[in-house]
């Protein structure tokens, strides 16, 4: 091993190995020079500037940055939901232009159609593309029995556990076949056992069907679990920081985050999220002026 | 304690309380109304004559003020003649509870006056087409028009600054030009209806329909919904439950503008009933037919709120309503 190198750079044979297959993979998402720019009073912001990476098939890719970087933002123009005002995104070679069932997403907050039951929610998809009822309800079945909800098929949304919603709006965007599933900081609402769960349970299907995977999120631990890439944004104007290929192998588990690949990938990530000399921003600027309002020796510490 | 219990904010009471208190609303203005109407010494401002004694104009049944009632006592006291008697007496257009019970059924069991006149119950059955064919035809166009503009921003500004300044003119204003333009049967009576309602009606629901989570569409877009089925598979069953208050609510507004839409043209259906009864000074059969209205009001929102609940079995709000 090549001990010049950072940490976090240097990969057991068994992960480069891998990475190399990743790479011969075909690309399902191409993204070039894309930017965003929003008028605002002061004059054009860009939310975005010359982002540019590639997606291949099966990859499972975390987006992390900074409050402000415009990670929804990207997952919201990568949906078709937000114009971008430059470059290009590409699925499959070919350019994405509006919102289509190619692309599912999962959001943040629950998203179900309150007046469908379970099953009519992940029948949604298919009974918009046209397709049979009898159809149609066999494959959310199939789909809801995968994410483990097939008994509360005829439930109300407002009847589930936030966990359970997730599952539902993940079954949803699944049922749709699409190419690269977008999502948006889905467990963030969630509280952590829940989180931890979802998160394994994400895995486990990621591994069981061919899919490609795009995960928005703040956490630098779901990020390191969760991805084979983590890109990494930086705010004002939002760019690429770096797209890190995380080195702890596969299959992951939840006690890996000992080992010294996990520690040396996670240590990285706080360098570039939360970097040793942090501009003053607004936040930092906040200094609270405390005052003693107890009793000299009424001490808690 | 207690007073902790009635200024509890917003608490969840126990369904026995909640019917309690809705029986006790109804019960205190009518408790209010006996006593007005049956404590002597409260209000009672005329004397009903009993004997009018040595005055020559009064007559035993004639209603006369206390004042005028106590000078003519004192006038027949001092020329030593006998005074005039009489008891208590509230003022003709205040009847008491019992006689507007009673008129509740004499009015419907009551010939009409002239034998082509409607009975009660025909009165009331043509208030009730009147209400209907109005509130339907500025449905009709008020509710897709709402939908129309609280999902598509442009449509709305198009649309909405003029049905603004529509809404701020009074229904009634337009009864003579709907006259000459519908005639003086039903057809104005129904257009009044419909101008009171239309106008408010497409504001409140595009407004409803403007406070449907956006992220629903957008979750429906990215399952390949196209625009025009955003509306018919996501906005419409969105809003229901919303749109289905709003929509009782409104049926509301339009039994106001009855009274003034059955005024128009030849007078008819409930109002005409009251109006004919306030001449004749059967003041209890006017309270009586005005009650009325309020019960058929009332009777059929807790009729729609009944139904909502078994129509939207997802909605938990109707569960509070």
């Amino acid at each position: 091993m090549n001990t010049e190198q950072p940490l976090y750079l240097q990969q057991e044979p068994a992960v480069r190995e891998r990475f190399a297959r990743i790479r011969e993979r075909e690309v399902i998402l191409e993204v070039k020079h894309l930017g965003k720019t929003y008028d605002s009073a002061q004059g054009p912001v860009h939310a975005l500037k010359d982002i540019n990476f590639r997606i291949h098939r099966r990859e499972l890719i975390c987006v992390i940055g900074p409050s402000g970087c415009g990670k929804s933002t990207l997952i919201r123009m990568l949906a078709g939901l937000d114009n971008h005002s430059a470059g290009e995104i590409l699925l499959d070679g070919k350019s994405v232009d509006g919102p289509g069932s190619d692309r599912g997403m999962v959001f943040q907050g629950y998203t179900l159609f309150p007046w469908l039951t379970v099953k009519q929610n992940v029948m949604f998809g298919p009974r918009m593309q046209g397709q049979g009822k009898t159809q149609a309800e066999r494959e959310a079945l199939q789909w809801l029995e995968l994410v483990g909800l097939e008994k509360f098929a005829d439930a109300y949304p407002h009847q589930l556990s936030g966990g359970m919603k997730q599952r539902v709006a993940i079954a949803r965007a699944l049922v749709n076949q699409p190419r690269i599933l977008l999502m948006d900081e889905p467990f963030g609402a969630l509280d952590a056992q829940t989180r931890a769960k979802m998160q394994a349970h994400l895995l486990d299907i990621w591994k069981n069907i061919d899919l490609t995977i795009l995960f928005i999120t703040h956490d630098l631990d779901e990020a390191t679990y969760l991805a084979d890439r983590i890109l990494v944004l930086k705010a004002h104007p939002g760019e690429v920081q770096e797209f890190i290929e995380v080195p702890v192998p596969r299959p992951r588990h939840p006690g890996q985050n000992l080992t010294e690949a996990y520690r040396a990938t996670k240590a990285r990530l706080e360098e570039l999220i939360h970097p040793p000399e942090p501009p003053a921003s607004e936040e930092e600027e906040i200094k609270p002026h405390l005052i003693r309002l107890t009793r000299v020796n009424d001490n808690v510490e | 304690m207690a007073k902790q219990r009635w200024f509890s904010i917003r608490r969840d009471m126990t369904p026995r309380a909640r019917l309690a208190l809705g029986i006790a609303s109804f019960l205190l203005p009518l408790l209010l109304w006996c006593i007005v109407s049956y404590v002597p010494f409260v209000w009672h401002p005329k004397v009903l004559i009993s004997d009018p004694g040595a005055v020559d104009y009064m007559e035993p049944g004639m209603l006369v003020d206390k004042d005028v009632f106590n000078d003519e006592v004192r006038n027949m006291r001092q020329e030593k003649l006998a005074p005039p008697k009489g008891s208590p007496a509230n003022p003709v257009y205040l009847p008491a509870p019992h006689e507007v019970a009673k008129a509740f059924y004499t009015a419907f069991t009551t010939p009409p006056a002239q034998s082509d006149d409607p009975w009660l119950h025909q009165s009331l059955w043509h208030s009730i087409k009147i209400i209907f064919w109005g509130f339907l035809l500025s449905s009709v166009i008020g509710v897709p028009l709402g939908i129309i503009c609280g999902t598509y921003g442009r449509l709305a500004r198009l649309v909405e600054p003029f049905i603004e300044f529509f809404r701020y003119l009074p229904a009634p204003a337009f009864g003579a030009l709907m006259v000459a333009i519908l005639g003086i049967y039903d057809g104005p009576k129904v257009a009044i209806i419909v101008i009171g309602t239309l106008f408010q009606q497409v504001l409140v629901i595009a407004n409803t329909a403007r406070k449907l989570d956006f992220t629903l569409l957008e979750a429906a877009m990215t399952l390949g919904t196209t625009r025009f089925k955003l509306i018919t598979h996501v906005v419409v069953p969105g809003i229901l439950p919303d749109l289905y208050r709003d929509q009782r609510i409104l049926l509301g507004w339009a039994w106001t503008y009855l009274i003034v839409a059955e005024l128009v043209g030849t007078s008819s259906g409930i109002t005409w009933f009251i109006t004919q009864q306030a001449r004749y000074q059967h003041f209890d059969n006017v309270y009586a037919a005005i009650m009325m209205i309020g019960i058929l009001g009332l009777g059929f929102d807790l009729l729609l709120a009944r139904l909502g609940k078994r129509l939207f079995p997802w909605d938990q709000a109707t569960g509070k309503a």
